[in-house]
C-alpha cells in the first residue's frame, strides 16, 4: 500500500498553496497511486478550540469514498483538559495517530505534559507525528519567526514508553548528525522524506537511518507533491526498499 | 522533456573533479537531466583567495575536460580580487570552454568592482550569474538581496545577469526583479514550496525562468519538482526546463563554434 504520511488540510496563512483543497490533494493521489494519506491540519497550528479543529479535519477527510485521507488529529498538551481531546481523538473520531507540532505550541520536548501525552497515545496503539519543521527560518514572516523543535530531550522523554510508535516529520531541514543517531538507537523513531534533500538523497541517508524507519511523506500542500515522489527515482533503492519506504514502514506501525 | 541544469556543484562528492561529475551525471541520467552547468571547486569559500579562485576554476576546467558533451563550466569569480578575476575572465572564458560567470557572496553585487566584471562578460557575451538571499535571520557581509542586483542591472542593460535563487524569498525576489527585464530568474537552491513556479511565470513571464538544482547539496528531485508540479502548462515547462537557458547562452555557444542542437 502507497501511503503518504506528511498532508495537510487547509491553507498556510502567509500563501495561498494551489493544491490545498481535498479535490487537489485527491487528484494527486490518485494520479501518483497513492492509496493512504496521513492528513493533519495547518489551523492545528495557530487555533485553540482544537476539537473544533480535529472534526473539521475529520469532515473533511470524510469527502473521499475511498478513505484515502485519514484524519491525525491535533493535540496541544499546553491548553486546559488537552486530555479531552485526545479522548475524542480516540474514540469519537477512531483515528490512528495524532500530530504535535511543539514548537508552534510552544513546549519543550521535556515537557511533562508532552511524555504524558505519549504514554497517553502508546497505551493507546496511537502514531504520534511530531513536526520538527514548517518552514525555511529564512523565509518566515518577520513577526513569526518560530524555531526548529528542539529534539535534544526526545530520546530521554521516549526512553521508557513501551509501544511507542514515533515519526518526526520534515526533521531533515534541523535533525542532523549526531541528533539522528541517537534517535536511531531508542529504536522508537522514524523519519519521513519531505525535507530530506542532497542528490540521491535516500541511498545516502539510508546508511545513517535503517529503511524501515523511513516513510514516504510530501508534505503537500504547501510541498509540491512531486518532490517526494521523484526522490524515489533519484536514488538506486531495491524493490524491497521502495515498497517499504512507500507504504510498508507505515503500514506495519498501524499493525 | 529536455532539461538543462543550470546551477550545480561538484563539492559533496569524493574523488577528482571528473570523478564528481561523473557520479552526478549517473542520477542524472536517472532524472532526465542533459545538461549541468557547474561552477565554483571541489570546497567552498565564502571570501576565496585569489589562488582559491584560480584553483575552483582548474577543478571546474577539468571536469569541462573530462564531460565536454554533457557539462558546461561557468567560472567563479569574486569582486574582491578584481584584477585576477579579470584575468580568470579571460583565461576561462575568452579564451578558454567556460561560457558564463557565478558571483557568490564575497562583496555586494551593487559595486563598481562588479560592473566591471559584468562589462567585460557582456563582451564576451556571456550571462553572469549572482547569487541572492534576503534572509530573516541575517545575510552574510557580502551577501547580495535581488534589490542590489536590480540596481547592477539598471546600470547594464545589455548584460544578461541571472538572479540565483530568485533571492531566495522568492516573492520578495520576484517582485524586485519585475521591472527588469534583462533579470533572470533561478528557480534552483530552496525548497519546493509549491506556488514559488506559478508566481514567477505569471510576474515575469515563463520566458525569463530558468531550471536550476543546486545539486549537490539539493536534490534533483526536490527542483525538477518545481517545474513538473507546477500549474502551468508544457510549454512553459519546456521554456524553463531548458529553452531558455540554451537561448541565453547561444551567442557565446556560437562563438566558441559549440553546436547548441
Amino acid at each position: 500500500m502507497f501511503i503518504d504520511t506528511n498532508a495537510y488540510i487547509g491553507q498556510w496563512p502567509f500563501r495561498t498553496l494551489p493544491d490545498a483543497s481535498v479535490d487537489a490533494l485527491l487528484a494527486n493521489y490518485s494520479h501518483f497511486g497513492v492509496e493512504r494519506a496521513w492528513a493533519g491540519s495547518f489551523d492545528g497550528l495557530f487555533h485553540k478550540d482544537v476539537a473544533a479543529v480535529n472534526a473539521r479535519l475529520v469532515e473533511a477527510c470524510a469527502t473521499n469514498d475511498n478513505y484515502i485521507l485519514q484524519p491525525f488529529g491535533t493535540v496541544n498538551p499546553t491548553l486546559p483538559n488537552w486530555e479531552e481531546d485526545f479522548r475524542r481523538c480516540v474514540e469519537d473520531h477512531a483515528m490512528q495517530g495524532i500530530r504535535l507540532h511543539p514548537n508552534y505550541h510552544g513546549y519543550l520536548l521535556d515537557d511533562d505534559r508532552f511524555k504524558a501525552l505519549l504514554q497517553a497515545a502508546a497505551s493507546h496503539k496511537l502514531v504520534v507525528q511530531l513536526v520538527t519543521t514548517m518552514e525555511d527560518e529564512r523565509m518566515m514572516h518577520p513577526l513569526m519567526q518560530v524555531p526548529h523543535v528542539d529534539v535534544t530531550p526526545l530520546a530521554d522523554a521516549i526512553g521508557d514508553i513501551d509501544g511507542l510508535q514515533l515519526i518526526l516529520l520534515n526533521a531533515f531541514r534541523a535533525v542532523r548528525g549526531k541528533a539522528i543517531d541517537t534517535l536511531v538507537a531508542t529504536e522508537k523513531v522514524g523519519f519521513d522524506i519531505a525535507w530530506l534533500e542532497g542528490i540521491a538523497g535516500i541511498e545516502r541517508v539510508r546508511s545513517q537511518i535503517p529503511v524501515e524507519r523511513l516513510h514516504f511523506g510530501s508534505y503537500t500542500p504547501f510541498f509540491y507533491f512531486q518532490s517526494s515522489m521523484l526522490k524515489l527515482k533519484e536514488s538506486d533503492l531495491s524493490t524491497e526498499e521502495l515498497n517499504a519506504i512507500q507504504g510498508g514502514n507505515a503500514e506495519a506501525l498501524l499493525a | 522533456m529536455e532539461i538543462w541544469d543550470g546551477h550545480c556543484h561538484i563539492s559533496g562528492f569524493s574523488g577528482t573533479p571528473a570523478e564528481r561529475v561523473g557520479k552526478s551525471l549517473e542520477v542524472a541520467d536517472r532524472m532526465g537531466v542533459d545538461k549541468l552547468c557547474i561552477y565554483m571547486g571541489t570546497s567552498f569559500q565564502t571570501e576565496p583567495t585569489a589562488a582559491q579562485l584560480i584553483e575552483a576554476n582548474g577543478q571546474v576546467l577539468e571536469a569541462v575536460a573530462a564531460w565536454p558533451d554533457r557539462v558546461f563550466g561557468w567560472v567563479y569569480l569574486s569582486p574582491a580580487h578584481l584584477e585576477t578575476s579579470l584575468a580568470e575572465l579571460e583565461r576561462c572564458v575568452a579564451n578558454g570552454p567556460m561560457v558564463a560567470i557565478k558571483l557568490w557572496v564575497a562583496q555586494n553585487c551593487d559595486t563598481p568592482e562588479v560592473d566591471a566584471i559584468v562589462k567585460r562578460s557582456t563582451e564576451l557575451k556571456a550571462p553572469v550569474f549572482q547569487h541572492t538571499w534576503r534572509k530573516i535571520t541575517g545575510n552574510l557581509p557580502g551577501e547580495s538581496m535581488a534589490v542590489d542586483l536590480v540596481r547592477l542591472a539598471r546600470r547594464h542593460p545589455d548584460a544578461t545577469l541571472i538572479c540565483g535563487h530568485t533571492g531566495g524569498d522568492w516573492e520578495q525576489g520576484i517582485r524586485a526583479i519585475q521591472p527588469i527585464k534583462n533579470l533572470y530568474a533561478d528557480l534552483g537552491g530552496g525548497d519546493p514550496t509549491a506556488g514559488f513556479t506559478e508566481m514567477a511565470v505569471r510576474e515575469l513571464g515563463a520566458e525569463r525562468v530558468l531550471f536550476g538544482s543546486d545539486i549537490p547539496g539539493r536534490s534533483f528531485g526536490s527542483q525538477i519538482a518545481k517545474v513538473e508540479g507546477a500549474r502551468i502548462t508544457e510549454a512553459e515547462k519546456t521554456l524553463i526546463f531548458a529553452q531558455n537557458l540554451k537561448r541565453l547562452l547561444t551567442p557565446i555557444l556560437e562563438l566558441k563554434g559549440v553546436a547548441v542542437g
